[in-house]
């Protein structure tokens, strides 16, 4: 059984009137692909962005890596690797320099192109970020998270925006993330990438945790409670038929 | 377990520097803000040769021409006689200001020993026509004494009487000793140096945060370990070198190319740089007020421009702040610009040294201190 490398206890956010978050508790343990799903507006943004320490909370208790939010948020800082679901580069400089430009900020000499490399954008090291297409600047933003050799890594809503083909280069670079020992911690809407990505996910709605557990575990309870879909399912959907036309290799549309 | 090496905030500082640079050095506003429009203004002024001072006369056609005073102002070089024009077109350019002075030389009964000469001037040449008045009257009094010293030469008696006399003759003698010649790059070069150090310390650090912090990339090294103060410490740093390096640019190409006056050489241009460091540490503090208080991106410049263009008229920046009426000069002695140009002009020119620039300093120094205490007011990282 592997430790825990998150504990979130008790966790509350609110604004002015409204509360984000609402007592939410759980813990990741280390080496896992963790989910956190949710309709918009569920919460989970904000949780990710508190665990990340860029968000004050209103009241419980957080640690990472066995280090307080509220008394090491630096030391944090440096073992994780967060993306955010929106956020920019340096205007003006290529991707090659963006890196460099992290690997300062991290104090972590780094090879830029083998970097690069490894998100599949080695050809693109003198472009500029807004120059990339959709799943490219994903696979970048992945890049930059991965500088400091985090022992965490956060992803917001990594594969919102993207096709079928984009989405699946980045669920593929995700599981090499967490095969090298990183542990991973994603939010996302898209049931069928928590399905087949996360070992455990998290079920959040209005602030709070309604389930937990591993996908298999919650498919199975709920086939167990009686459901049953109202239509047999075919041995392929769409996306599949899709996928075999379009073809799955990465591609930089 | 923790074995990490200890972060370095200075180094993680410099990375912003060296990536800032660059973005600076791409980004065609900083080039055409920081050194272009300086250096355009500097080449149209550094073209403009003070020379000497033209006046446009015309002389009445009714004139007398057979006259001595005619002869001597015909030869005066100062005046430009223009030919040929009927006393009507005279009269009409006056009006209009292209001509300077009419001048009527006059012996109506001949024989008179009086030769009587009238200039006639208009309000559309206000200064020039003083100077007509005053070159025309030393030619009339060069005549005069001329005549006098023949005249006594004839009548030994009456010189006699004037030099026992308590009251002599006065006769005008003028002298010049060797100056420094005040040109005028020596006077625009610095003006030009003190405005793009403005400009480029108000709207660049105003456009930077703003949108560094509109496009969520200070969001995104909020992530990594560096502290907020490094993150600005490190733009603040680039942005000084960069506009260092073209005040040097600046510096050079006057000395060069239109002998701008460097009075102790390098030691000069060094101490210019150091005004022009501390100028821009002071006008990014208005920068960062602007950006805190800008809603969106369109209202930058208005806001920036409230803060510059005043300055750039009002801080002897083209013109001396001397010849503004009072009322306005007690505003340009309230802005910083006009501290910072009249210490590097007296740096340049008159080769003071820092401590005969502590009144300059001062006033400088206390608008830094009123502006940094309003944008740690108004500063916003989200």
């Amino acid at each position: 059984m592997a430790a825990d490398i998150i504990q979130v206890k008790e966790l509350v956010k609110r604004y002015d009137r409204l509360t984000a978050v609402d007592g939410i508790t759980f813990s990741v343990k280390e080496g896992e692909i963790f989910g956190l799903l949710g309709p918009n507006g569920a919460g989970k943004t904000t949780t990710l962005e508190i665990i990340e320490t860029l968000r004050e909370k209103t009241s419980g208790e957080v640690t990472v890596c066995g280090f307080s939010i509220d008394k090491n948020p630096n030391d944090i800082k440096r073992l994780i690797g967060v993306q955010l679901q929106a956020a920019g580069y340096y205007p003006n400089i290529n991707l090659q320099e963006q890196l460099e430009l992290f690997s300062g900020l991290y104090n972590k000499p780094v090879d830029t192109m083998e970097m690069l490399g490894l998100v599949g954008l080695g050809d693109k090291a003198k472009s500029k970020y807004k120059e990339l297409s959709g799943g490219q600047k994903q696979r970048f933003s992945v890049c930059t998270t991965l500088i400091n050799e985090p022992k965490i890594v956060f992803l917001d809503e990594p594969t919102t925006g993207l096709d079928p083909q984009a989405r699946r280069n980045l669920w593929d670079l995700i599981r090499d993330i967490r095969n090298r020992g990183t542990t991973v911690v994603i939010t996302t809407h898209y049931m069928d990438e928590a399905e087949r990505l996360c070992d455990r996910v998290a079920i959040v709605e209005k602030g709070k945790i309604i389930a937990l557990d591993s996908p298999e575990v919650l498919i199975d309870r709920l086939v167990d409670a009686g459901f049953e879909r109202p239509k047999e399912v075919k041995k392929a959907n769409l996306e599949d038929v899709f996928l075999s036309l379009t073809g799955q290799e990465w591609r930089d549309e | 377990m923790n074995t990490t090496p200890k972060y370095s905030q200075l180094k993680a500082m410099l990375a912003i520097s060296k990536a800032s640079f660059r973005s600076m050095l791409r980004s065609p506003s900083a080039v055409i803000f920081g050194l272009l429009f300086p250096l355009v203004f500097i080449l149209a002024f550094g073209f403009i040769k003070p020379g000497n001072i033209k006046l446009d006369v015309a002389l009445d056609n009714s004139s007398d021409t057979t006259g001595n005073l005619y002869r001597e102002l015909k030869n005066t070089p100062v005046l430009q006689f223009k030919e040929r024009m009927t006393n009507d077109a005279q009269t009409d350019l006056l009006q209009k200001g292209r001509l300077d002075a009419i001048i009527y030389v006059d012996r109506t009964d001949t024989g008179s020993m009086i030769e009587n000469i009238r200039v006639i001037t208009s309000k559309a040449s206000r200064e020039k026509s003083k100077i007509v008045v005053s070159v025309v009257g030393d030619a009339v009094n060069r005549q005069n004494m001329l005549r006098l010293r023949e005249l006594s030469q004839s009548m030994p008696e009456a010189m006699k009487q004037l030099e026992s006399s308590n009251q002599p003759m006065a006769e005008l003698t003028t002298g010049e000793i060797p100056g420094r010649e005040y040109k005028t790059i020596d006077f625009i070069l610095p003006g030009q140096l003190g405005f793009s150090i403005l400009s480029a310390g108000v709207f660049g650090t105003a456009f930077v945060f703003f949108s560094l912090r509109q496009t969520l990339v200070l969001k995104r090294f909020f992530a990594t370990p560096i502290n907020r103060s490094y993150i600005i410490l490190g733009e603040a740093l680039s942005r000084l070198v960069f506009q260092l390096c073209g005040s040097a640019l600046i510096i050079a190409l006057g000395r060069f190319f239109f002998g701008f006056t460097l009075i102790n050489g390098w030691m000069t241009a060094a101490t210019m740089l150091l005004l022009a460091a501390i100028g821009l540490i002071v006008f990014m503090g208005f920068g960062f007020v602007v950006s805190g208080i800008a809603k969106n991106e369109s209202t930058i410049p208005p806001i920036a421009n409230i803060v510059t263009l005043p300055q750039f008229l009002l801080s002897g920046t083209f013109f001396s702040v001397d010849v503004f009426p009072n009322w306005l000069q007690a505003i340009s002695k309230v802005l910083p610009l006009t501290y910072l140009n009249d210490a590097l002009r007296k740096v340049a020119f008159e080769g003071a040294g820092l401590s005969e620039l502590l009144p300059q300093l001062g006033v400088i120094g206390l608008w830094g201190i009123v502006i940094y205490f309003l944008a740690v007011r108004f500063f916003r990282w989200e």
